[in-house]
């Protein structure tokens, strides 16, 4: 079975997005240049989600990148609510009572975001209303609690994480009468997600992060050469400091179980999560919704098996971990990736190969023949040697399906070769996951001269 | 650039003696010497003309040759220093419309005569020109534009790859399949041609400033009162906007916004050092239409530039983002154009480059310059726009419009270049952005028949477009607006037929075909809401009073009637040409063509007194109008209405409100634009779904179907049926057109135009309105005729097509045009009568071929389905196709 190039590529940009942000005759104000994202899928279906918008009743953008596991309703979930969360977090308090006093009256509604979406991520219609009042009640407790102090970013974050947990989870305590949305509820809550999210605002990088996706930062060296700076750490068993954390929050009693085979109880990957509420409540909450729950939820063995060692939870929240970076000219890029491309790839090369497409596709260095004597037929011969390595090696238009095609298809000296990239974008879809998890990948490119004038 | 600017252009203000003086050879050393001294602008002037560029010293040179003396030229830089300055300089005659054609070759001969006259060199050199053809298409566009020249009486040859080789020494000829050779296009130095002008026009009298720069142009009441400028106030009655890429924010800047919809997009050319052996001073200028480049010599070298495919627009947001001096060379974005040149002349791979110059051009949203008048503020002209051609056209615009202020219209048709063909649609930022991308690259684009724009589509729609989108629609736009064309069937190959671009039998031939069956035999509804509609009322009789003066024929007719009636100037000529109905004893309805929304409007604000009483509205927007056409229309009216619609109930040329299935107050017309029997429905917009639902589903027991313009176009055509702005302009007279019968000259009052139609009646007319059918004619195998063909009478010229269309019905092509009768000897102009037309034998030329016709100066009875009296006949149309 051989896929021919064409058919490859088809699969690859299947899910390709990029977004320019609107410029004006080559005048952009905004930090961010753009951005491409894409996602390959290895289960069927895809359990990665990814996010991004634009704030619009604050300055900045949002991007966001969702491992799912156990399913995808909670990574689903979460791309769907959790910037409305930041957002609000983020809003003065004179917005948010503009907002309520729309909704109360009934008002057409600020926009909050502009949401920039691949066709295939889809919002489901049915929850939104319960979304919705979740999201209404976070803002008026907001606007009881005013502070009156200016929002600060990184507070805003962990709050709108650990909020947006919050809810997910009293949702599926509460359940609803609709069948459907009760089932919905409870998917959401049993399953996982992580999240990896960037904030940037200007030459403000804030990077939130819960579970093993990574943020990465593009920097081209003063010789032009590419290095890779992190911006988030895993949090998983290879993490001493996530480790000494869990185990600080448990009994001593329990240090031998807490984490086995890298795992949580043995169980879990990531050592941060939304949803996952078997890691999060007692035993007996956990017993009486299932029981009172849906019959497909009480058929379901998962949701019901208690994981083992199980004596003191929560042993799992979905609070952020928050790294704030100001943005420097040399930082060109910023990569958001689940783990689904960090097992295959070392962020060194992920750095190189951004940068090399960036740099290749937008910013060959113009010509200029100023004095020096050049016969018409050498700047033929340079102008067409240009044109031929754009057309043959850049034969992606967005950088995220090309870090893919390597990732996937990448060869023992670096290079994609094609006969692998055919063999592992054919694998049947039960064996696919064995070579390959889902991979997503944002890759946000930043103005330099914006950045610079700061 | 800096050292460009002094290659270029090598003449300098001498501040002491206010004349121009040229230097005869290339200093390269300091060019500017002193600042010029700052004269004291005058307080007032009669004409004060902004922009020193090749359009502005043009004016001046020409309004001061006029005899009009009181004129102040100013310039924010210097003179000749924006995209005159910059631009290759070559004047080329091979263009493809008449009127450009005759202001390219006034220009040639003009420059030609300049160093004469006013002692500047100005580098005029007669080269030649030779555009080249690399496909049979594109020859036989070649061939069409040299009918044209020939006709003109320019020397002009389409010559074969051979001869190609043998004027030029360096032409790559394997790819050719042959070429047009202009003998006597020319070279010359732009920049010096500007300021041989101003020299000229100086030494008339013209005060020139330089370093002046006009930030607006105030207004009292409706006309031009002062210019403010940098360096104080200049009170005016004239204004002339000659400010290149600048006018449209010029025009922006005061407090009465004039809109010159045109945006400028970079432009690169290249120089080159010379060749070993420099290249001859007089070799002939290479287009290479298909390879999308010039390349004229260039002191021993070349300069080779030209229209890619992906222009770069730039000032968008405004002037001085950028200086023009700054403008960076591009070579990727050049690419394409230095690979075609090479491929062209591939002995010059070892040539040494000198520059990439980026030279920024201005560009309009029909590929056509814009002069004129101001519709909404009298005294503002404005020429600017010229799409890359200005040198060629410099001469004969700057002439057209001195004309236009001193006489009050030129001795031209320009209608196509009038800024009133614009309205304030067409002059959005984004609009024009997007427009002038496509329009850029059109330059070297086949010219086929009836292509359409791509971009600034869908801006003003009909309510059913999107319904009639979805039954297959084709569009065309008309001043914005989208108009259908003919209606794709289901099944037929939708890809196939937007392909349509060819100088043969098109495609749709088939489906416009049976569209006009379905109209002769049965009923078709086109959209028609496109026309511009007015309301005209009074309190009292002002009105009638006011509109008896303006129009020809008699509107003193019973409520309910409808008048076909001309709108003319005092020489008779068709200013407008429209149908009137009156609504009530004080208020009228007037339909005219599209186009003819911003100029109608400012002709009747002009000539309307001040305190006439007369209220007008533009009600354009308010209605729907459908036209039912054919002998089944008056079947589904009468059982919408539950009325009769029949000819004793309803006769021809008459207007009524009633209602249609369950709407009310629907305008009905017996009239269809076609001769063909129907009517028009003029439906407030909120009904136009419900009625034009009604219609079709009434209609289809009697086999209604849509049609569009196409159709109505080839009816109309075959009815010999004029359409003002395509047949009919300001230079046609009723007499001319065999309309005598619209015109009341004892209608018991003046009007405007009378005595120059008394004229006419008396002494005969000097062209006359003709139908022709071509005999032998192969419809698949021949070239069709579109409009602009010579047309010979008895092997002579004897004047042009101006529209034409395949009868489907007589099955020939009918061709429309005006006969002149030139002195055999003197070319003088003669009277032309009937039987002057009668006796002659025709051929129409096409691209080169000539094909009998046979002349007609009456249409043919047998086509009108229903017999009416004559003077019922129905003989007029609007829209220009």
């Amino acid at each position: 079975f051989y896929l021919t190039p064409p058919q490859v590529n088809s699969i690859l940009k299947a899910n390709e997005y990029s977004f320019k942000v609107p410029e004006f005759d080559g005048k952009n104000v905004s930090s961010v240049l753009g951005f491409d994202s894409n996602q390959l899928p290895a289960n069927a279906p895809i359990e990665d989600r990814r996010s991004a918008a634009t704030c619009l009743q604050t300055r900045g953008m949002l991007l966001g990148v969702f491992d799912g596991h156990a399913g995808c309703a909670c990574a689903q979930a979460v791309s769907e609510r959790l910037f409305y969360y930041i957002a609000v977090s983020l809003l003065p308090h004179e917005t948010l009572l503009e907002i309520e006093n729309a909704v109360e009256s009934g008002r057409a509604l600020l926009p909050i975001l502009q949401w920039h979406k691949h066709p295939n991520d889809y919002f489901s219609k049915e929850a939104s209303k319960l979304y919705f009042n979740s999201l209404r009640t976070y803002w008026q407790e907001l606007i009881d609690l005013n502070s009156g102090e200016t929002t600060d970013v990184k507070e805003a974050l962990i709050n709108a994480f650990k909020r947006l947990d919050n809810d997910i989870s009293l949702e599926a305590q509460v359940g609803d009468p609709n069948s459907f949305l009760n089932y919905l509820v409870l998917q959401v809550a049993f399953s996982g997600a992580t999240a990896c999210v960037a904030h940037v605002d200007g030459v403000d990088l804030h990077i939130a992060n819960t579970g093993d996706s990574r943020a990465m930062l593009g920097v081209q060296e003063e010789d032009g050469s590419w290095s890779a700076l992190n911006l988030s750490y895993d949090h998983n068993a290879q993490n001493e400091h996530e480790v000494q954390r869990v185990k600080m929050e448990h009994p001593k009693s329990e240090e031998k179980s807490l984490v086995k085979q890298d795992r949580l109880l043995g169980l879990l990957m990531p050592f941060r999560a939304f949803g996952d509420v078997k890691f999060k409540w007692s035993i007996e909450l956990q017993k009486r919704v299932v029981e009172s729950g849906p019959d497909q939820l009480n058929d379901n063995e998962y949701t019901k098996f208690i994981p083992p060692n199980y004596h003191t939870p929560p042993y799992l929240t979905a609070e952020p971990e928050v790294i704030y970076h100001r943005l420097r000219p040399q930082d060109k890029f910023l990569v958001l990736a689940t783990d689904g491309l960090w097992e295959t790839m070392h962020r060194q090369d992920v750095a190189r190969i951004v940068g090399e497409y960036l740099t290749g596709v937008h910013h060959q260095q113009p010509i200029a023949v100023g004095g020096y004597k050049v016969t018409l037929g050498q700047m033929h011969g340079l102008l067409t040697e240009r044109r031929a390595r754009i057309n043959s090696v850049f034969e992606d238009q967005n950088a995220a399906t090309h870090l893919i095609r390597h990732a996937v298809g990448n060869n023992e000296f670096g290079s994609v070769d094609h006969e692998r990239l055919s063999k592992m974008l054919s694998l049947p879809e039960e064996l696919a996951r064995m070579y390959r998890d889902d991979m997503t990948i944002i890759v946000v490119q930043f103005n330099s001269h914006v950045i610079g004038a700061y | 650039a800096g050292m460009l600017l002094r290659l270029l252009s090598d003449v300098r203000w001498r501040a002491a003696n206010p004349t121009w003086r040229g230097l005869p050879c290339c200093r390269r050393s300091a060019s500017t010497t002193a600042e010029p001294q700052a004269v004291a602008l005058p307080a007032q002037a009669q004409v004060v003309i902004c922009g020193g560029g090749i359009m502005g010293t043009s004016v001046a040179y020409h309004l001061s040759k006029m005899g009009w003396k009181d004129i102040v030229l100013l310039e924010q830089g210097r003179l000749a220093a924006g995209t005159t300055r910059f631009c290759a300089g070559i004047v080329s005659t091979a263009r493809h419309t008449s009127l450009e054609l005759k202001m390219a070759d006034y220009s040639n001969k003009l420059y030609q005569q300049l160093e004469q006259e006013t002692g500047v060199n100005t580098g005029y050199v007669r080269t030649g020109s030779i555009s080249l053809a690399q496909t049979q298409d594109r020859l036989i566009s070649l061939k069409r534009v040299a009918s044209s020249l020939k006709v003109m009486g320019i020397p002009c040859e389409i010559i074969t790859p051979k001869q190609v080789a043998q004027l030029h020494p360096l032409i790559n000829i394997h790819d050719l399949v042959g070429a047009m050779y202009v003998p006597e296009d020319a070279l010359v130095s732009s920049a010096n041609v500007s300021l041989a002008l101003a020299t000229a026009a100086s030494r008339n009298g013209v005060q020139i400033h330089e370093r002046t720069s006009v930030s607006h142009v105030s207004a009292q009441k409706g006309r031009v009162a002062a210019v403010e400028t940098d360096r104080g106030q200049i009170q005016c009655q004239y204004f002339v906007n000659c400010a290149g890429q600048w006018a449209y924010e010029l025009g922006h800047s005061g407090e009465e916004p004039v809109h010159i919809p045109l945006h400028a997009c970079e432009h690169f050319y290249l120089l080159t050092h010379p060749l070993k052996e420099p290249l001859a001073s007089n070799l002939p200028t290479i287009v290479d239409p298909d390879g999308r480049i010039y390349i004229r010599n260039w002191q021993g070298g070349i300069l080779s530039g030209g229209f890619e495919k992906n222009p770069k627009p730039l000032f968008t947001e405004g002037r001085n983002q950028l200086e023009i001096q700054n403008l960076q060379e591009d070579w990727d974005h050049f690419e394409p154009l230095l690979s075609a040149l090479l491929r062209r002349m591939p002995g010059l791979e070892a040539l040494q480059i000198m520059q990439l110059v980026n030279c920024p051009e201005t560009f309009t949203p029909d590929m056509r310059c814009i002069m004129g008048e101001s519709p909404t503020l009298r005294g503002y002209f404005v020429l600017a726009g010229m799409n890359s051609a200005g040198i060629s056209y410099g001469g004969g615009a700057g002439k057209y419009l001195a004309e236009w202020m001193v006489n009050g219209y030129p001795t031209e048709n320009v209608w196509p270049l009038d800024l009133k063909r614009f309205g304030t649609l067409q002059s959005s930022r984004t609009f024009l952005r997007h427009r002038v991308m496509e329009v850029m690259p059109l330059i070297c684009d086949l010219k086929v028949p009836r292509w359409d724009f791509q971009t600034g589509r869908q801006l003003r729609t009909s309510p059913l477009y999107d319904r009639l989108d979805a039954q297959g629609a084709r569009w065309m736009e008309k001043h914005g607006f989208e108009r259908v064309k003919y209606f794709v069937p289901p099944g037929k190959d939708l890809l196939d037929l937007d392909q349509s671009k060819t100088f043969y039998k098109p495609d749709w031939f088939d489906i416009v075909g049976s569209e006009v069956k379905c109209c002769k035999e049965a009923v078709c509804v086109i959209d028609m809401s496109s026309f511009t509609k007015f309301e005209i009322s009074s309190t009292g009789d002002q009105a009638l009073e006011n509109l008896q003066y303006l129009f020809s024929n008699d509107l003193d007719v019973p409520v309910g009637h409808v008048v076909h009636t001309g709108m003319l100037n005092e020489k008779g000529g068709y200013e407008n040409d429209c149908s009137i109905a009156r609504l009530s004893k004080r208020s009228f309805f007037m339909i005219s063509p599209t186009d003819q929304q911003v100029h109608c409007w400012a002709w009747l604000k002009n000539h309307l007194p001040e305190d006439s009483g007369v209220v007008m509205e533009d009600v354009t927007w308010k209605y729907t109008a459908l036209n039912l056409i054919g002998p089944r229309a008056v079947d589904v009216l009468s059982e919408l209405s539950y009325a009769p619609m029949t000819a004793e109930h309803f006769p021809s040329l008459f207007c009524k409100e009633m209602s249609v299935g369950y709407a009310n107050g629907i305008r009905v017309m017996s009239i269809t634009h076609t001769g063909e029997p129907g009517f028009v429905l003029y439906i407030p917009i909120e009904y136009a779904l419900h009625v034009y639902n009604e219609v079709m589903n009434m209609g289809q027991k009697y086999g209604i179907r849509n049609a569009g313009y196409y159709a109505l176009r080839s009816l109309r055509i075959e009815k010999f049926f004029a359409f003002w702005g395509q047949d009919l302009d300001a230079f046609t007279t009723p007499m001319e057109c065999g309309r005598e019968f619209q015109v009341k000259l004892e209608k018991g009052m003046q009007f405007v135009g009378q005595e120059a139609l008394l004229e006419q009646k008396q002494h005969g007319v000097y062209k006359r309105f003709t139908m022709f059918i071509l005999e032998e004619h192969d419809t698949d195998a021949d070239l069709w005729p579109w409009w602009g063909e010579p047309i010979f009478r008895n092997g002579r010229y004897a004047g042009r097509t101006t529209s034409s269309a395949y009868s489907y019905t007589l099955e020939r092509h009918v061709c429309l045009g005006f006969v002149q009768h030139f002195h055999e000897q003197t070319g003088q102009e003669l009277v032309v009568t009937p039987d002057f037309i009668n006796q002659g034998e025709y051929e129409i030329d096409i691209a080169g071929q000539r094909f009998q016709a046979k002349a007609k100066l009456y249409p043919f009875s047998s086509l009108f389905t229903q017999r009416r009296r004559k003077e019922e006949v129905e003989l007029s149309g609007y829209q220009r196709e």
